[in-house]
């Protein structure tokens, strides 16, 4: 290791005072800086952490954004997510690979570029979209696969190419309480802390907790978090589980710190409304973050912003400084004594069950993302052991409306079940792919009707791990009591293949499974090849019969909900779809998933051979 | 009248201590539930699932789950043998084992566990692997083909051994296991065949050098009875105090 790179890692490690809980921070900035995660550096990080050096490698090694072998000066991503499949990702990647030589996913002889694939990067209005050197970029054409091609080729720095390519559009088609939240930084906050509980409201339990024994006087927190229970709001995330009932746990919940925590991972294929509301409403997510710590007495508050979303980084945390400053955020907030918090942006690097609550918890503490035995839960035992309230972007927005304006307010739209708005990522077949907010009640029909998708066939609603509406259930609701959704709205229309569309979220959880349980670890890899077994048309009835135990089993069996969910669009796809199956099965009973022929393939490629003699004769 | 809480497991009743887990409590009355990742000494870790039983008819995990007064768990049934039947075919299938060479043969637990759930193939479509042996380090032989990565050793060397020998990289079906050396190698680690981590490997991963076969094939453990029937043998012990490093 030279001198150079001694100081650059020297400086990191001293930006977060050899604090092991930064660890995905430093290997970050490091990797930023150096270019990739060399044996020495790992070594060198490992020391200055004070961490063992195995259990630095294997975090480096669990996230898919992060290199252990040298993956190129320039590392182009491209989006693998079905709907940039449909605007032709494939042809696009093969094109760029073609134009510098390269093999998708090799390193090229000079080390200069890989090309490879990624999980949904959460530009599905605005693709094909890719990272390149972990930047977003969009709308890419062959125009732009060209001049691509060639800057790199002329090494320009990622940094000098065309703004035009980074530029992002929020795309908002449709705009209710949030999107239209208009209130101006600290407002929310204020109204907040001029709440003071009603007499019959406030008891000894619930102001115990608050910053115990900091300011008698103070007990305006519950009587905030009366107004989001009031709201009835339910979390936006997935679950769904009822925000006030989160707080108030974590909030009694015994110990001296406490952590709020925003869910920005949004890893689900399909879904982007958390990058819009970031984008416009950043203000009004930190401050339903801080109602969040005022309620329950936190100190200290992190945004894990999932790592395709990289470019948010600085503007974000310009944002914070910001609040800082105005005193919304630091000590003494608004000047209420006793009431100080933080916010930081912790970055991920790349794996979607970093989503799940627990997994995210072990990340944010510098580890392999793997989701946690429970109980106990997050809202008892979180980050670093302490009480931890983890919520969706969306839900703290919406919690900060509520905050200012009230939980009757906020419980008069939506449905009996579901209060108030659910935003929707739109994106497939529709004319006006983008965000659309609407109240919770909303048919699919009517969301297909403004999206402008007259010939649908199949909507696949919350993303993978969701529900495969066809076209009989479009009268269906979105909302908890019908049709729950984290949020992403993907339309298929009458000339795409649903059996595609199914194999491409079974190869998603083949990548994502974090491999903790056997059942998901090798169960979706098992689906996945099944399902290229059938692809490719060596299927049989006993595949599809395979599928469905082994969807029995992941269900059953899984640790998480990643596994709990994988089979579910296998599962729809099967029920809703089958003749995309079934046109593609032989008519035998069995065939071997060992093709003789195909195996010879590479052979041929090697030699250049495609003559009648270098096939094995197929008796078909 | 004794006030001693119980549940039930397939039907009998089964005594348990506050804080024991179903799985804890089952094997202290002697009976059996398949498992390869919990291990007597160590806190329960619930990856491999072969425990997975039902408790009040929804899925559970036996090694992680609290033993409550009342519960009606269901462990021995077709349904959930066939589905224990399936993870051990998983992993006879993800790593590469072939026991008649393997010196762990008669006392590995997955193999048992096959023979005692009625594994007669594979089943599914082997991946494989490619997974080099390492055979660096003067004492231990590291066999990666048959890891099924249920980290007691990785649990042994941390909290045992007060050393860090043993980790996971990778992710989903890449996950590997790893040693602390940035070599790789298992020389370059503090590791000693005296460690407690050399002792749990519950398959032939990490096997003494020049010691092959010191058992005959035919009186090794699991030759003599079924796993199932060797309950006892795995009932919670206190954990071995942790060395200092
Ligand atoms: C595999 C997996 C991925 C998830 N991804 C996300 C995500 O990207 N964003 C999110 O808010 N919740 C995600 N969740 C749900 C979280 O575990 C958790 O329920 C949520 O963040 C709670 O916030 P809420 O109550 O505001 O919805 C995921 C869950 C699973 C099992
Ligand atoms: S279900 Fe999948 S993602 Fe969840 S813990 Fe198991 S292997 Fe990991
Ligand atoms: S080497 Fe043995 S003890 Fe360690 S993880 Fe693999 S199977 Fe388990
Ligand atoms: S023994 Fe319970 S999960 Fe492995």
């Amino acid at each position: 290791m030279d001198n150079t790179t001694q100081k650059t890692l020297a400086e990191i490690l001293q930006r977060h005072g050899g604090d092991g809980t930064r660890l995905m921070q430093i290997l970050r900035e490091t990797q930023e800086a150096l270019g990739w995660l060399a044996p020495d550096t790992l070594t060198d990080i490992a020391k200055g952490v004070g961490v063992p050096r195995a259990r630095v490698e294997g975090v480096a090694g669990f996230y898919s954004f992060f290199h252990t072998v040298p993956r190129g000066r320039y590392r182009i991503l491209w989006s693998d997510n079905i709907t940039d499949r449909m605007l032709g990702n494939g042809d696009l990647m093969q094109s760029l690979c073609r134009r510098l030589w390269l093999e998708p996913g090799r390193v090229s002889e000079d080390g200069l570029v890989s090309v490879d694939f990624t999980s949904c990067t959460g530009m599905c209005d605005q693709g094909p979209a890719l990272l390149a050197n972990y930047r977003a970029v969009t709308r890419m054409t062959e125009d732009r696969v060209e001049q691509m091609a060639g800057l790199i080729r002329d090494q320009v720095p990622v940094a000098d190419w065309p703004a035009d390519w980074f530029r992002i559009e929020d795309n908002v088609r449709r705009a209710d309480i949030l999107l239209k939240n208009a209130m101006r930084p600290g407002e929310a906050l204020k109204a907040a802390l001029a709440r003071e509980p009603e007499a019959d409201v406030e008891t000894a339990s619930n102001a115990r907790s608050w910053r115990e024994g900091v300011h008698a006087q103070a007990h305006g927190p519950s009587a905030v978090l009366e107004e989001i229970k009031k709201s009835n709001l339910r979390g936006r995330g997935g679950a769904g589980f009822t925000t006030g009932i989160k707080w108030e746990a974590c909030r009694h919940a015994p110990g001296d710190e406490r952590y709020v925590v925003c869910n920005a991972d949004e890893g689900e294929p399909g879904t982007f409304k958390d990058r819009v509301l970031l984008t416009r409403q950043a203000d009004l997510v930190f401050e339903g973050m801080t109602v969040a710590a005022y309620v329950t007495g936190a100190r200290k508050g992190y945004l894990y912003l999932r790592g395709e979303y990289r470019y948010m980084l600085e503007p974000l945390n310009e944002i914070l400084a910001r609040r800082r400053d105005a005193g919304l955020l630091g000590v003494k907030i608004l000047g209420r004594q006793g009431f100080d918090f933080e916010i930081e942006v912790h970055l991920g690097a790349g794996a979607y069950v970093c989503g799940e609550e627990s997994a995210l918890i072990e990340s944010l503490e510098g580890k392999r993302g793997v989701p946690r035995n429970r109980p106990p839960f997050p809202v008892t035992h979180g980050f670093l052991g302490k009480p931890t309230v983890v919520n969706n972007v969306e839900t703290f927005a919406a919690a900060a409306l509520i905050a200012a304006k009230g939980g009757e307010w906020y419980r008069g739209m939506g449905t009996a079940k579901s209060a108030g708005t659910k935003l929707l990522s739109v994106s497939g077949d529709v004319a006006r792919p983008g965000i659309y907010e609407y109240p919770f009640g909303i048919t699919l029909r009517e969301v297909l009707a403004d999206a402008g998708a007259d010939n649908a066939q199949a909507v696949q609603v919350s993303g993978p791990s969701g529900l495969t509406a066809a076209d009989n259930e479009f009268d269906r609701k979105i909302a908890f009591e019908d049709i729950p959704t984290a949020g992403a709205f993907m339309v298929f229309d009458h000339s795409r293949d649903m059996f595609e569309v199914a194999r491409n979220f079974a190869q998603f959880f083949a990548h994502e499974s974090c491999g903790f349980c056997t059942p998901c670890r090798v169960g979706t890899s098992l689906l996945k090849n099944l399902m290229n077994k059938i692809g490719e048309g060596h299927g049989t009835q006993a595949d599809i019969n395979e599928i469905y135990s082994l969807s029995r089993l992941l269900q059953m069996a899984s640790h998480c909900g990643l596994g709990h969910t994988a089979p579910n669009p296998l599962l729809d796809t099967l029920d809703k779809f089958r003749p995309a199956y079934e046109r593609r099965l032989k008519s035998l009973d069995f065939e071997p998933a060992f093709d003789l022929d195909g195996a010879l393939a590479r052979a041929r490629q090697m030699t250049g051979r495609d003559d009648a003699g270098a096939h094995l004769a197929e008796s078909k | 009248m004794s006030d001693q809480k119980t549940f039930l497991l397939d039907g009998r009743e089964i005594p348990f201590e506050p804080g024991q887990t179903v799985m804890q409590a089952a094997l202290t009355a002697g009976v059996f539930i398949p498992h390869l990742c919990y291990h007597p000494e160590f806190r329960p870790h619930g990856s491999c699932k072969l425990c997975t039983v039902k408790i009040n008819g929804r899925p559970a995990t036996s090694c992680t789950m609290p033993a409550q007064a009342g519960m009606e768990v269901e462990s021995d049934t077709a349904e959930i043998r066939d589905k224990r039947r399936a993870l051990v075919q998983m992993l006879l299938v993800e790593g590469n084992h072939f026991c008649p060479s393997c010196e762990k043969s008669g006392h590995c637990k997955l193999q048992a566990l096959g023979y005692a759930l009625g594994v007669m193939t594979p089943h599914f479509t082997h991946f494989f692997p490619d997974r080099p042996v390492d055979a660096s380090h003067p004492e231990v032989l590291l066999d990666f083909n048959r890891c099924i990565l249920c980290e007691l050793c990785i649990r042994a060397s941390s909290e045992v051994d007060g050393k860090n020998v043993f980790a996971l990289s990778g992710r989903g079906l890449k996950k590997h296991l790893i040693v602390n050396a940035e070599s790789g190698r298992l020389a370059d680690t503090d590791f000693q065949a005296t460690d407690k981590a050399a002792q749990v490997c519950p398959v032939g991963v990490i096997l003494a050098k020049r010691k092959g076969f010191a058992v005959p094939i035919g009186q090794r453990p699991f030759d003599a009875s079924p796993i199932s029937a060797q309950a006892e043998r795995y009932k919670p012990v206190a954990p071995a105090p942790k060395k200092e490093a």
